[in-house]
């Protein structure tokens, strides 16, 4: 029952096979055995999952169940949940108990899903490795002494090791796609402006978007028509109208054009990691698809442009925590500036505080026409490469990071490598385009994801031409040992 | 030396919306601190701005009134900086891109007019107030302010004088209460004043360092602020000093002003476009729309005053001082139905002078346009002179009744029986014997002496063309 699909839980569900409430306490068994290992959940409030459960069943008994109702899902800490500790990460909010519900909270509470608790992040999903929580560093179910990636290291590990049936992330740089490459399962960021960043914990708010994690690209597909919608509440959400996320699952890949990035198969790539993702695009071939050699020539630049304008924003938007309101506040202090400075300097850690550094500093004046706005122009830049490598393909595909699973600590005493992890995937976000990952196959026994990116609203595109594939393969059924 | 003061003006106007620039809390004034702070006035984690449409119609209005270009494109930025009743750290506001653009408004100063530019006026959200009383040390918060909308309208450095400051300040202050973008509630906080001041020798073209006064909320205060601080550089310059550009407060109790902070401690504000919110774009289409609601601005009133009711340039100006006192004399000519001339005298004069003693507003005058109407319409029929009005007048204003009760009670029509007159006229020449012997001699003084004395002895009510005429008869 762990390893079911979306479709086939709901498919007992609606059976009276088993009741949510059943359902739920399989996977809060899992969480207590497997949990105090893999530090996934940072929050659990049983009283509060059990009562959804309860209230699911009760709907499905009505006979108003939609696809998601019954069905126990892990949220990210970076979400509101009107009661729930809501920490991002951070010490800062150990002790936040949000009063109200982000969007996609509420969307996934009127389909009736169950919240099963809140998953362990990189504090204010800064981090390629969730070693920068302040709840501690969450462990790669296929192996403990590695990272599950980051930021939404906690939800991809709670997938990984079954301990839910689908999470939410968020993705403003990479933060869905590497930990689902690292973990094995598939994560979607969607369009930026598809789903509501109202009660998301800004990061960077032109980067941000809320995105599924699934076991597969049928559970993505059925968990984004929940999150994505309009929402008056966040100006940059975009109106359009409702879509069915699965209506492509079963399209043929015949006659797809795939583009391959000759900038995403060059130095930095591990080999392993090369080849399966060669031999990943080698399968969709034998599918009917075509491929095409792209370029994205101003690619290179994306992780700079990215290290200036997400810190930029983020030294702005975690102003905010300043020990007035609520959060945390120094014991002790003389008067308002020493008030502002040992909240910040104690509540914050080492990476939340460098970044707002190097964001105060790329803003500050002097500096801002030779860092931001330089910054902002390439990123128009960014946006166009992929423009024009869309006018020769429909997808494309590469790898989702440069190598496997690092090892816990091999990367927190250098940034800059912990930076390059996102090589791949921050293009994508500078450039408002959905990206997604799915597991492709193993390199020294680690998982490998394989990047697909489309053009802008084209996530049911993409959607089917992840589950064709994973009609054809099974990478996306393994499942990490002693699990 | 000859001195010259420049002077420019930054006005925040609070805009009359129901509610927050960028969310739904309420924006009444005076409820119990933090009662209209929701989680967006907060600054929860998570939240975000949506931009109110009301209050983009209120600068929309504004920039039609001063004549400006809209901006089809405006941004709203971040200004970064930490202060207890900033709730996100940040204030959201329009920077390098305003929504209103350059624009002029026309102020008099004695009989002169004069053009003041203004530069450009732009939305932004009011901050929280922090509370320092009653709370033993610590300082409390109140964030029902926090996100009220703002309009800070700035000018060019145009005006020459205190007076020029005032007047403008007041042009404005009328102008955005006629439009209805603001109540114009100065204790209240509803229109704040920053006045930049500096000074030059006379004939230089080069601006001299300025001092900004922050935050004056009285007219009065700025008149005096801007009369000290220019002594005050003056002062400085001529013993040999320098002005530092600083920012200062005026203390109405000592009349000074002091520096607060200087430019070296100025924040970097780190102002950058707000990534919560779209640029904001404005349609000719939009603009169209908000100007079908606009008023007959003071301007266009002012030139049909002196068309249709045949009004002196400078009463068809003071009538249009204020939209209030604009409705008053249109409603009370209306009633009248006579002279407009005599209404704009009485409006100017009696009424404006007794709002003025007891410090009330036109709008809530106790003698409404109506009765005033009534009173004119009996000194038009000669039932009353202008004397006897002005009693009546007081009579009415203290709630007696309208002009015919009052007349008809106290016994205050005029005396128009040229038998009874006759009468009055030979008992004041048989008492005033040397004033009469006066006149024969040829001092024509003594004449209005006696008419005097006949209007005296008849209490006011004697017509006075008929006492003239009937002692020029006597006399004669």
């Amino acid at each position: 029952m762990i390893n079911s699909s979306l479709k086939e839980l709901a498919t007992l569900l609606a059976g009276k096979k088993i009741s949510s409430l059943e359902l739920t306490r399989e996977f809060l068994a899992r969480i207590g055995r497997f949990n105090p290992k893999i530090n996934a959940y940072v929050t659990l409030d049983e009283e509060k999952t059990l009562a959804q459960a309860h209230a699911a069943d009760a709907r499905i008994g009505r006979g108003e169940a939609g696809p998601l109702t019954g069905i126990p899902i892990a949220q990210k800490d970076i979400f509101c949940a009107k009661g729930w500790t809501t920490t991002c990460g951070s010490k800062m909010l150990e002790n936040f108990v949000a009063p109200y519900d982000a969007h996609i909270i509420e969307q996934f509470d009127r389909a009736g899903a169950v919240n099963l608790g809140k998953t362990n992040m990189d504090e204010f999903a800064m981090g390629s490795s969730n070693e920068t929580s302040y709840f501690g560093q969450v462990k790669n179910p296929w192996d403990k002494n590695r990272v599950p990636g980051g930021s939404s290291g906690g939800s991809a590990a709670a997938v990984a090791a079954r301990m839910c049936a689908a999470a939410t992330g968020t993705d403003t740089g990479g933060s869905i796609r590497q930990p689902a490459s690292l973990c094995g399962l598939s994560g979607l960021k969607p369009t930026y402006g598809v789903c509501s960043r109202y009660g998301m914990i800004a990061f960077a708010s032109s980067l941000d978007q809320a995105g599924p994690m699934a076991k597969s690209s049928e559970d993505l597909a059925l968990m984004m028509n929940v999150m994505a919608g309009f929402d008056p509440r966040d100006s940059t959400s975009l109106q359009r109208d409702k879509e069915d996320y699965t209506r492509s699952l079963n399209k043929p890949l015949a006659g797809l054009r795939i583009g391959l990035p000759k900038e995403y198969f060059a130095d930095g790539l591990d080999a392993g990691v090369a080849k399966v993702v060669e031999d990943a695009i080698a399968e969709y071939r034998k599918l009917g698809a075509e491929t095409v050699e792209v370029s994205l020539p101003n690619t290179r630049l994306s992780i700079p442009v990215y290290y200036v304008l997400a810190p930029a924003e983020a030294s702005s938007n975690l102003a905010r925590f300043d020990g007035v309101r609520y959060g945390y506040r120094a014991p002790e202090y003389t008067d308002l500036l020493d008030m502002y400075c040992k909240t910040r300097a104690q509540g914050f850690g080492e990476e939340v505080k460098r970044r707002i550094m190097i964001g105060t500093y790329v803003l500050s004046a002097g500096y801002y026409d030779a860092y931001y706005l330089k910054a902002q122009k390439i990123r128009r830049l960014i946006a166009q490469d992929f423009t024009e490598a869309f006018k020769q393909c429909d997808v494309i595909m590469g790898p989702a990071a440069p190598g496997t699973a690092f090892k816990v600590g091999e990367k927190t005493a250098d940034p800059v490598s912990m930076y390059l992890e996102d090589l791949y995937t921050i293009a994508v976000n500078l450039a408002g385009l959905p990206g997604m990952s799915i597991p492709a196959g193993f390199s020294h026994g680690l998982p490998v994801g394989l990047q697909i990116i489309g053009n802008y609203f084209d996530e049911a595109r993409m959607l089917g031409v992840g589950h064709q594939y994973q009609q054809a393969t099974d990478w996306h059924k393994r499942m990490p040992e002693g699990m | 030396m000859q001195w010259e003061v420049v002077i420019g003006l930054e006005t925040h106007t609070q805009l009359q919306t129901n509610t927050k620039i960028f969310s739904g809390a309420s924006t009444a004034f005076g409820a119990e601190p933090n009662t209209q702070a929701c989680v967006v006035s907060i600054a929860l984690p998570g939240v975000l701005p949506v931009l109110n449409k009301e209050a983009v119609r209120c600068a929309i209005k504004f920039g039609l009134a001063i004549d400006a270009e809209i901006a089809p494109r405006s941004v709203f930025a971040r200004k970064n900086y930490f202060y207890p009743d900033l709730p996100k750290g940040y204030q959201i506001s329009q920077y390098e891109l305003p929504i209103v653009g350059k624009g002029r408004l026309t102020i008099q100063v004695g009989d002169e007019e004069k053009v003041i530019n203004i530069t450009r006026a732009h939305l932004e959200e009011d901050a929280g107030k922090s509370v320092h009383e009653d709370f033993h040390g610590m300082t409390g918060i109140d964030l029902n302010r926090a996100g009220t909308p703002l309009l800070e309208i700035v000018t060019e450095p145009d005006m020459r004088s205190a007076a020029e400051a005032v007047a403008y300040a007041k042009k404005l202050h009328e102008l955005v209460q006629w439009i209805g973008i603001c109540d114009g509630n100065m204790q209240e906080g509803s229109f704040r004043c920053d006045v930049n001041v500096s000074v030059r020798p006379k004939g230089s073209d080069k601006l001299g360092t300025r001092r900004e006064i922050k935050n004056l909320n009285s007219f009065r205060f700025m008149q005096q602020a801007i009369e000290y601080e220019t002594r005050w550089q003056i002062e400085t310059l001529e013993d040999g000093g320098t002005i530092q550009q600083a920012t200062v407060l005026f203390d109405p109790d000592t009349g000074e002003t002091r520096a607060m902070r200087s430019k070296e401690e100025a924040n970097d504000y780190r102002y950058f476009p707000d990534p919560d919110l779209l640029p904001l774009e404005v349609t000719a289409d939009d603009i169209a729309k908000v100007k079908a609601t606009m008023p007959e601005l003071p301007e266009a009133m002012k030139a049909r005053f002196e068309q249709e009711y045949g009004l002196s340039a400078y009463d068809a100006s003071t009538i249009t001082a204020s939209r209030s006192m604009a409705d008053y004399f249109v409603a009370a000519a209306a009633d009248f139905g006579g002279e407009a001339k005599l209404v704009a005298n009485w409006v100017m004069g009696t009424v404006a002078a007794k709002l003025n003693e007891e410090g009330r507003e036109i709008a809530v005058s106790p003698v409404t346009p109506v009765q005033l109407a009534g009173l004119l319409k009996r000194i038009q029929d000669g039932t009353i002179s202008g004397k006897i009005a002005k009693d009546v007048f007081a009579a009415m204003w203290a709630g007696e009744g309208n002009a015919d009760t009052i007349i008809e009670k106290q016994g205050l029509k005029q005396v128009s029986d040229s038998g009874a007159i006759e009468k009055i006229v030979d008992e004041v020449l048989a008492a005033n014997a040397a004033m009469v012997a006066e006149y024969k001699a040829g001092k024509e003084k003594a004449f209005n002496g006696l008419v005097g004395q006949c209007m005296k002895a008849s209490k006011g009510k004697a017509n006075p063309a008929q006492v003239n005429e009937i002692l020029k008869q006597k006399l004669a």
